[in-house]
């Protein structure tokens, strides 16, 4: 799959090291990873084994310490700066002084479109993630499902190719999740986006990816890389397939290969 | 007994009344009317001795009976009031002859008007104008008993004026000084008072963001900033009238000085208020220095520098009033206090510290309306 199309990521001996007070931190070390066009990938692992990090340094929050990486062939710096990737966080991140229309119109003023693009574009993403009617609401004045589905909202309306979504659903209970889940997945399809993804969930990466990325920590590093064989149309039920199980459990050996289950 | 309701108010307002009673004389022209039952003297409370006695009993044991909340509030606001004020009007001409039972009564009827507004507190109406007046009524009542021991004690027990007049002589000097005050006022708040608050917290909020943006004022700067906001700012009062002269000028550069620092140190601190995570998301929108700071930091800064706008509201009015003792023309709020106290006109200066009072209110005011309606998203306002 990665070798027909071209690559939207591209890293290679890539390694970030932090410098702390207690000494150095190695975050990510010798990272080798192509992601093509139109992939769902997820990066799974425990806590410290880097996944976030290398979001991050994708998304260049974070410079790495030594190696390569590109996103759309150029540096990530310029990348962000061409607007090439939207973000979702652990956390809404809404601003509390935006109604969810004006938080949704953040980005959008921020690159100076026309008010008519901006209207267009708001009611487009908020019909995507079913928040239609909450536009001049505050997001103090949502649930906590609604502000997460807000702020993707606000990370389409950018319609960049990428989506980097980092632990997105981590905070909300499991009937939201597997509800967002769903409609993430009917989003990747009807979109076509390259979708970066970082979990700690084993179902939640299995049923969403194509690829998914197994990493462990200390230093943190990518221990496995699954090919899905699961069909691009997913129902919620076919998590009870043997399908579905056989690549769990292949995905709960590579963690336990790097060592993510011993103290 | 299901009709019975006793309250430790009222219970202690009818012992109150009845040790009054047993005492007998309210005065000493009563006392001395007692003694020489021949003599015809000229006493207060006349008439209205029963008439007072009468109505705080009774209000008294109407409010221990079972009545909805609203009757007995008014029972018991109307028995206060018109006892303090037969008490008060019954002791003009005789100031300074009460006796104990005077005070007894007095005491009766504040613990009538303590009931009034602890029922009034207890109430939890629905309709949002009985709420909004409910919030207007108990403090007025709160502040107008204030106003009311002030008055009966000064007057009763003939406390010197010039250690403390009663507010219905200050009442009665404010309405005397109408264009004086007026002039003050003019002079001391919307000159030095408006235009210094303005130019001050302006400046601190413009020295913020330069030290923001740029590294070395940062570093130099704030540390300086955060040492002079504690020094006792008005000291610079006489250095100021000798550099800008005795106009308000000068005293509009005293307010300056100290409503500088207060919005700088705010307002730096506030411009770190925003999250990590909200400043990564604006980086990876590529927002630039100036629409991070206008559409992120700012907003978010907004309860700080209303905190600091509130703050120098108070200390504007403070610097102007100080720095006018140190010199200054024939007019101005400082200016009057200080040679009316020289002058002994004691009721003149309370009357120049009311409409500072009331003035500085208002200015708080405005500024925490202000406040509302722009960070109507905080938590501490949205409440939750």
């Amino acid at each position: 799959m990665t070798g027909t199309s071209p690559a939207v990521v591209s890293a290679s001996k890539l390694g970030l090291t932090f410098q702390t007070n207690d000494g150095p931190v190695q975050a990510l070390t010798d990272v080798d990873l192509t992601i093509g066009k139109g992939e769902f990938i997820s990066f799974i692992g425990p806590s410290g084994c880097g996944k976030t990090t290398l979001l991050r340094v994708i998304a260049d929050l974070e410079k790495p310490t030594s190696g390569m990486i590109s996103v759309n062939g150029m540096s990530p710096e310029e990348a962000r700066e061409k607007r090439a990737y939207g973000y979702v966080f652990q956390a809404a991140a809404l601003f509390p002084w935006r109604t969810i229309e004006r938080n949704v119109a953040l980005p959008l003023e921020i690159i100076g479109l026309s008010k008519a693009e901006q209207a267009e574009r708001i009611k487009r993403t908020l019909e995507l993630v079913n928040l239609s009617g909450f536009e001049k609401k505050y997001p103090w004045q949502l649930s906590g499902g609604m502000q997460q589905r807000a702020s993707i909202a606000r990370a389409l309306a950018f319609d960049a190719d990428l989506l980097l979504m980092d632990e997105p659903f981590g905070a909300l209970d499991e009937i939201v999740r597997d509800h967002l889940n769903k409609q993430l997945l009917e989003l990747w399809d009807s979109t076509n986006k390259t979708i970066c993804f970082v979990t700690h969930s084993i179902p939640e990466a299995v049923y969403l990816s194509t690829r998914i990325v197994v990493m462990s920590p200390r230093p943190g590093r990518v221990t496995d890389v699954i090919e899905s064989t699961l069909p691009r149309k997913r129902p919620l039920h076919i998590r009870e397939t043997p399908e579905f199980l056989a690549i769990a459990a292949r995905v709960r050996d590579g963690l336990r290969a790097g060592h993510s289950y011993e103290d | 007994m299901t009709w019975l309701k006793p309250s430790w108010q009222a219970v202690l307002v009818v012992l109150l009344c009845l040790i009054a009673f047993a005492l007998g004389a309210m005065s000493k022209p009563e006392a001395a009317a007692l003694a020489q039952p021949e003599a015809s003297f000229d006493y207060p409370y006349l008439v209205t001795k029963g008439l007072m006695f009468g109505l705080l009993v009774i209000a008294a044991l109407v409010s221990m009976t079972k009545l909805p909340t609203i009757v007995e509030a008014l029972v018991l606001f109307v028995g206060a009031h018109l006892a303090a004020w037969l008490l008060i009007t019954g002791i003009n001409g005789f100031e300074g002859t009460a006796l104990a039972p005077y005070f007894l009564l007095l005491a009766a009827a504040w613990l009538l008007g303590w009931r009034c507004v602890a029922v009034l507190s207890s109430l939890r109406p629905v309709a949002n104008w009985a709420r909004t007046a409910l919030r207007l009524i108990i403090p007025a009542i709160f502040g107008a008993w204030i106003l009311i021991l002030w008055e009966a004690i000064t007057r009763g027990a003939g406390i010197p004026f010039i250690l403390l007049p009663p507010p219905s002589a200050i009442g009665v000097r404010i309405a005397n000084s109408l264009p004086i005050l007026g002039a003050d006022v003019q002079q001391t708040i919307f000159k030095a008072v408006i235009f210094g608050y303005v130019v001050g917290s302006g400046a601190g909020f413009l020295a913020a963001i330069a030290a923001d943006r740029v590294l070395f004022l940062r570093r130099g700067l704030l540390p300086i900033g955060n040492m002079v906001s504690a020094l006792p700012i008005i000291g610079v009062a006489p250095i100021m009238v000798m550099w800008f002269g005795f106009g308000w000028e000068s005293k509009a550069a005293v307010v300056i000085i100290m409503t500088f620092f207060p919005m700088l140190v705010n307002t730096v601190a506030g411009l770190t208020a925003s999250s990590h995570m909200e400043r990564d998301l604006m980086r990876t929108y590529a927002s630039g220095y100036w629409q991070t700071l206008f559409k992120l930091r700012l907003p978010a800064a907004a309860p700080f520098i209303f905190n600091a706008l509130k703050i120098n509201s108070t200390l504007a009015l403070i610097g102007a009033i100080v720095a006018e003792f140190f010199g200054t023309p024939v007019v101005g709020m400082g200016f009057r206090i200080s040679t009316e106290v020289g002058r002994m006109n004691i009721d003149m200066v309370w009357a120049e510290i009311a409409v500072a009072a009331l003035a500085g209110s208002v200015f708080y005011g405005v500024v925490a309306l202000f406040e509302r309606a722009v960070t109507f998203w905080h938590p501490s306002v949205r409440g939750g």
